[in-house]
């Protein structure tokens, strides 16, 4: 369950109500900064959130996206090596 | 034979615009048959076109509805529409289209200046796809009997002698083309309409695609069978020729054209834009042979510029029609069941 | 970086679906003596349709759909409920658009609003509490529906609400809590399942502890998982290694969003506005013990309950004859055994749970072709 899609907050339009401006693709919808209002809201401008039912419910840490993607590129590498293996151990018995 | 027109007075629409009387001919003439010029004031359009007279030549009539909230939106309005629509529908035929009428439901308390601009609207647009709205008529209904104006028309076209697009032509290995990014009309409008608190750039694909057509056929004659893909959108419109053709469609993920606005509307509201409607977007079914010549003709119209391939015919199987992600894994695309609520989850 | 496009790349795709493979060989999984992985949540039941994802992992991998949609495993009674309140006159009933179709005993939302009801169908709760200032003599009630990933966002506006003292708002509490469910399927003696793959925005809010009884007492690893198709492939690549290395460990792949320890603004604010109710009723599922909130006494101005009288009350007479939801849901059934799949339970005439809503599993198979692709 539970939509959530990633955002980029563009502007603070309403500081009382913790109320800011967020952008999809292209599509803009205020949406609610309390639940990661942890220090000035200035500060969350430009940050990507994930969005879920007009809530900003976190903010997206790039530092660990990026960690998991490099594991991703890690796994990919050592696909090749085994395969790279497995063909050389091929070339060997085909002798 | 004509009165002098007299500048209606009123500022918004009242019950005795309806009446039959003197007020209601003041409204026509001043705001529907001052601007839509119809040949005649009789109760009826006679019409002649050479075209009919050939032998062979086969008269296409087809009508439609239009119901919209809000009536204006980026990028059209239900003026606009109402003659896109019917358009389309002949034109999606292989008809030549020629004449429209159109009678419009409005309601009481409407506003008379967008009356005028709905009606200048469906003249410039009417104009723009080559046809002539040559009858109509109005009734005034009770505030909240309906939502400020719904309008009707019929339209009549010609097919040419010897044309026949039939879905039921359609075989394995025929090429599905769209003209148009999918799903803008749908997202524009969903944004336009407020309460979801979107905003966008999104504008209606709202087009009339009649010279686009015969573009088309001009440029690849084995043309199979097209549709617009309105309501339900390419999905709906997709399933019911796959039905008709007797064989199956399959889709590519990846050539599917999407805005990544609309992408954004979808992602924000859990929909999927094969659903979302159309109103200048079509999908046609060409040999393959010809498939080449017709997307160029496509590209080459403005209509037609987003022109591009989104699937196949294929042999018929369990299910009308497949979708190929991304990945090479398949999925049915099955028809719309009711309406397409936004979700949370 | 977009965050979506980079976790839907077709070449990571590839690299993971042959890991799983790999390791799935390695356990010796097969067709006929599968590993069972549940995925908790409806979201990635949908997403494991939407991609495909299910034909294109190792044949000894079964996906198990789990009770992780909350419009699914909302009792027909209390839909009833809705209904009712939304009949009401000078009541303006506002509501995720999901909840629009579900039956209640006598009717869906859906068709209340066909009757005259004023139902209206909103994004968010915030959209509620707008419709409640623009609507002083009106009774503005929002239909609180969803698991630990909604509840702040109902419970921040009940906060907002008592703050702005806009009295004429409420919340329709039926929310729902994630680990006791799975509490109950994992004392279920039918139960098949060899690990899970957790609920990525449950847990953004409630974080990754609350699921260490299922590793610690229960000896069932679990990944806390991504909604893009990638991160459910590397999720079931990492449940699959904890399977074949005799692990039970929590792990967390969608790291970028869920912390460690949830989100404490929204931990206070539904620790501020709810508390427990003793039990809740699950369609297919029955009572399940603390499974549901209310809203505190504080804030019972806010309450709907309280406002329009309305009680809880188990109502296990819910389930519709020969509707096997219970045994989808636990994973002894697939969706197509079901004698009622696509005969009497069609999603546009849903007779149980899972058929109700786009996520249930009854549905994603119907829609998304897991039988009739299968069938091919």
């Amino acid at each position: 369950m539970c939509l959530g899609i990633p955002g980029q907050i563009v502007a603070i339009t309403d500081e009382a109500r913790q109320m800011a401006m967020a952008d999809v693709s292209g599509v803009r919808r205020e949406v609610s900064l309390a639940p990661v209002a942890l220090g000035p809201l200035e500060d969350l401008v430009g940050e990507w959130v994930l969005i879920h039912v007009g809530f900003a419910m976190a903010v997206i840490d790039a530092h660990e996206a990026a960690e998991t993607l490099e594991a991703l590129r890690g796994l990919g590498e050592a696909q090749e090596t085994l395969e790279q293996m497995a063909e050389g151990a091929k070339a060997l018995e085909d002798q | 034979m004509k009165d002098t027109i007299m500048p209606l007075r009123d500022q918004r629409v009242t019950l005795a615009h309806g009446g039959g009387g003197k007020a209601m001919r003041d409204l026509i003439e001043s705001v529907f048959t001052s601007v839509f010029n119809p040949p005649g004031m009789e109760d009826q359009a006679r019409l002649m076109d050479a075209r009919l007279q050939e032998p062979g030549a086969r008269l296409a009539f087809t009508t439609d509805s239009f119901v919209v909230t809000p009536v204006e939106f980026p990028g059209g309005d239900i003026g606009k529409i109402a003659v896109c629509g019917t358009v389309n529908d002949l034109a999606v035929g292989g008809a030549k289209p020629l004449w429209l009428s159109a009678s419009f439901i409005i309601e009481e308390g409407c506003e008379v200046a967008l009356l005028r601009r709905l009606v200048a609207s469906m003249a410039r647009e009417a104009a723009k796809a080559g046809v002539r709205i040559v009858t109509g008529d109005t009734k005034v209904v009770n505030r909240g009997a309906c939502d400020t104006v719904y309008i009707t028309t019929a339209g009549v076209g010609v097919i040419p002698p010897g044309r026949d697009l039939d879905a039921r032509s359609i075989r394995p290995g025929d090429v599905a083309i769209v003209n148009h990014v999918l799903g803008d009309h749908g997202a524009a409008i969903l944004a336009a309409r407020g309460d979801l608190m979107l905003s966008t750039d999104l504008e209606s694909d709202c087009q009339s695609l009649g010279h686009l057509m015969e573009a088309l056929i001009a440029a690849a004659p084995g043309t199979k069978a097209a549709r617009d893909a309105t309501r339900g959108g390419l999905a709906s419109t997709l399933n019911e020729m796959a039905e008709a053709a007797g064989c199956s469609v399959e889709l590519d993920e990846i050539a599917l054209p999407l805005r990544p606005e609309v992408k954004g509307v979808c992602e924000i509201l859990g929909l999927d834009p094969l659903y979302l409607a159309n109103e200048g977007t079509l999908v046609v079914f060409v040999p393959e042979a010809e498939a080449q010549a017709a997307l160029a003709a496509m590209r080459a119209m403005p209509e037609g510029q987003g022109a591009c391939i989104i699937g196949r015919a294929v042999p018929k199987a369990h299910v009308p029609v497949t979708l190929r992600t991304a990945f090479g894994g398949t999925r049915i695309v099955d028809m719309l069941v009711g309406e397409q609520l936004p979700r949370i989850c | 970086m977009r965050y979506v496009e980079e976790f839907r790349d077709p070449k990571a795709a590839k690299i993971l679906i042959a890991a799983i493979a790999r390791v799935a060989d390695q356990i010796g999984a097969t067709r006929e003596k599968p590993v069972h992985i549940m995925e908790i949540c409806g979201g990635h039941t949908h997403a494991i349709f939407r991609y495909g994802l299910d034909k294109l992992v190792h044949e000894g991998i079964e996906f198990i759909h789990g009770p992780g949609c909350p419009v699914c495993v909302l009792p027909m009674s209390r839909v009833d409920d809705c209904v009712t309140i939304a009949e009401r006159p000078g009541v303006i009933f506002t509501t995720f658009g999901d909840a629009m179709r579900v039956p209640g005993t006598r009717k869906s939302l859906i068709q209340a609003k066909a009757e005259g009801a004023d139902i209206r169908m909103v994004y968010s709760p915030l959209d509620a509490l707008e419709l409640a200032r623009r609507n002083p003599g009106r009774e503005v009630v929002f239909f609180g529906l969803g698991f630990e990933t909604t509840t702040p966002s109902t419970a921040l506006s009940i906060q907002q609400a008592a703050r702005e003292g806009l009295t004429n708002f409420s919340v329709f509490c039926n929310h729902i809590t994630v680990p006791e469910p799975i509490k109950a399927l994992l004392d279920d003696p039918h139960m098949v399942l060899d690990g899970f793959v957790g609920p990525g925005h449950v847990s953004m809010v409630i974080g990754v502890h609350p699921y260490d009884f299922i590793a610690k007492d229960y000896g069932k690893p679990i990944v806390v998982a991504g909604f893009e198709p990638i991160d459910l492939l590397q999720s079931v690549l990492m449940v699959l290694e904890q399977i074949r290395d005799g692990k039970a460990e929590v792990q967390n792949q969608y790291a970028r969003v869920v912390p460690e320890h949830g989100n404490p603004i929204s931990l206070a604010a539904i620790a501020d506005v709810y508390e427990r109710r003793p039990r809740f009723a699950w369609r297919g599922l029955g009572e399940i013990d603390a499974s549901g909130l209310r809203i505190r006494e504080k804030y019972l101005a806010w309450d709907a309950e309280t406002k329009f009288g309305i009680g809880y009350a188990a109502s296990p007479d819910d389930e519709p004859e020969g509707c096997e939801c219970a045994a989808v849901m636990t994973g002894r059934m697939k969706p197509t055994a079901c004698p009622q799949f696509g005969r009497g339970c069609k999603p546009e005439t849903p007779l149980g749970a899972l058929m109700v809503s786009s996520e249930g599993a009854c549905a994603a198979y119907w829609t998304y072709g897991g039988s009739r692709v299968a069938a091919e």
